[in-house]
């Protein structure tokens, strides 16, 4: 069983490493902005964001896990809702 | 036809990342080989290698961009930068008009052994990420330079053993001198990482004198024992003389022949008979005599049986007349794909500048090159003709001529 971390140890985690990977300002990864908008996706960036996903919290991400989460905050709560299911398993 | 104008040339390679960097080096005679004990470690047989460091490109290219690039495509990247500032083509002149890339490069060795040993161990394709596959095909330099430098003209890559480069801007030149192309990028680009050299090595083709790493390449000296690999980048823009001048370029040099051939005989073993008719048609071609010819850059690699079959072959073609040669691979190692490119850069410097390069470590000679005019140190000559040569695995041949701006 892995430690659980609270919600805000893990999006500064996540604002980390987006801003190393993608190169964006941290500042402007706010609840509601568009993740796609902010860290400039395209069609290949998705892949390079599941790897640093991978990397980060070890676990599987499957590209169709991506079709709901639009905004930042969408994808603080995958990933948080991810660590602590793989914390509590 | 047109007529085939050279106005830009960009270098990075182990004897300087820049023109005047590498100029210095090929007038005192300058050797980029070092001995990697990395390369020792791995089980290579010579652990002698020609070496630059890379560029930092944080900054100077986006993420996306660096994402893609393995380690040739950055050398590939700096050559080419200066070699666009030499030819004053900017972004807005890009923009407006079709300019092509044809560049050599005949591996990615690094970014296909680093993905599949990953997959290897993660058993997930996904966890090589998205630059790998665009690192790992030959057609890397290209695809990624047309993307960066938005090119809308010709773009693919040639690849011909270590006379890719050489080939690269032979196909350039006919495609100006058609008209199906008013300007190219070409050039030739080589990896250096100790993982790609390793099968090479196995063929026992690399110097073993690695006490004395700077006097392993010994071109044409009786005492050669092998070649030593090295890498970088080279670009030459290639333009239509008319348009050339048309748009105010400062026109270095002018490309008037290219000949080719293939031995059709052994995968590795040298002849005679195939360079000669590779020489011959270049001659030919540029409408110009032997005697004509001020200098000669030859593919000398520093291996026994290549630069014997190599100054045999010179002999044939220039006879009883001595013609000032030199290779330039005794400073800068064979650099391979890019060698072709590199080795025209080299010498449009020396004509620049008014020198021939010398072919350091030349101490003896053997039977065969006692024949040719070796220059041991550096040369105050002018050069109006020079030709280079480039062979390659497969028997492929190459060879240029250029001619200095009148």
């Amino acid at each position: 069983m892995s430690p659980i971390t609270t919600s805000e140890e893990t999006i500064t985690k996540i604002k980390a490493f987006l801003s190393e990977e993608f190169e964006a300002d941290q500042s402007a990864m706010v609840p509601s902005a568009s993740l796609k908008e902010v860290l400039d996706l395209d069609s290949l960036d998705y892949i390079d964001l599941v790897v640093v996903i991978e990397s980060n919290f070890h676990f599987k991400v499957k590209p169709e896990d991506f079709t709901g989460i639009l905004t930042f905050q969408n994808f603080y709560d995958y990933i948080i809702s991810k660590v602590n299911t793989k914390a509590i398993a | 036809m047109n007529r085939v104008a050279i106005t830009g040339l960009g270098i990075y390679s182990c004897i300087g990342k820049n023109r005047e960097a590498v100029r210095d080096s090929l007038y005192k005679g300058q050797s980029g080989i070092i001995f990697d004990p990395v390369r020792k470690e791995f089980g290579y047989r010579s652990a002698l290698t020609g070496f630059v460091d890379r560029p930092e490109l944080k900054g100077v290219l986006d993420r996306r961009a660096r994402l893609m690039l393995p380690e040739q495509g950055e050398y590939a990247y700096m050559a080419t930068s200066e070699a666009f500032a030499q030819a004053g083509i900017d972004q807005d002149y890009i923009n407006a008009h079709e300019i092509g890339i044809l560049y050599g490069n005949d591996s990615s060795a690094k970014p296909v052994i680093d993905a599949i040993d990953l997959i290897r161990l993660k058993k997930d394709t996904t966890l090589v990420g998205s630059g790998s596959v665009f690192q790992t095909m030959n057609s890397t330099v290209t695809m990624n330079l047309a993307t960066i430098f938005r090119l809308k003209g010709v773009n693919f890559t040639i690849s011909a053993a270590c006379a890719s480069g050489s080939h690269a801007i032979g196909l350039g030149y006919h495609f100006i001198r058609t008209g199906l192309q008013d300007c190219i990028v070409t050039g030739g680009a080589q990896e250096i990482n100790y993982l790609s050299m390793g099968n090479f090595d196995a063929l026992s083709a690399f110097s073993i004198r690695e006490g004395e790493p700077t006097k392993a390449s010994r071109p044409f000296d009786r005492d050669r024992d092998g070649l030593i690999p090295s890498g970088g980048a080279a670009t030459v823009i290639l333009e239509n003389w008319d348009t050339a001048k048309k748009r105010g370029a400062n026109i270095l040099g002018e490309v008037i022949g290219y000949g080719f051939s293939s031995n059709g005989e052994h995968i590795s073993n040298p002849t005679v008979e195939g360079p000669v008719r590779s020489l011959q048609k270049a001659i030919r071609e540029s409408g110009i005599l032997p005697s004509e010819i001020d200098y000669v850059n030859a593919h000398a690699t520093s291996t026994p049986a290549g630069d014997a079959s190599e100054a045999r072959a010179l002999a044939q073609v220039f006879g009883e007349r001595a013609v000032p040669v030199s290779s330039t691979k005794s400073m800068t190692g064979h650099e391979c794909w890019m060698a072709g490119a590199s080795e025209i850069v080299y010498c449009m410097l020396m004509m620049e500048s008014g020198f021939m390069a010398p072919n350091i470590n030349f101490e003896n000679p053997d039977e065969d090159s006692a024949k040719l005019d070796i220059i041991q140190s550096a040369r105050e000559k002018n050069i109006g003709v020079f030709l280079s040569n480039s062979f390659g695995f497969g028997g492929t041949n190459s060879s240029l001529i250029v001619r200095k701006t009148a």
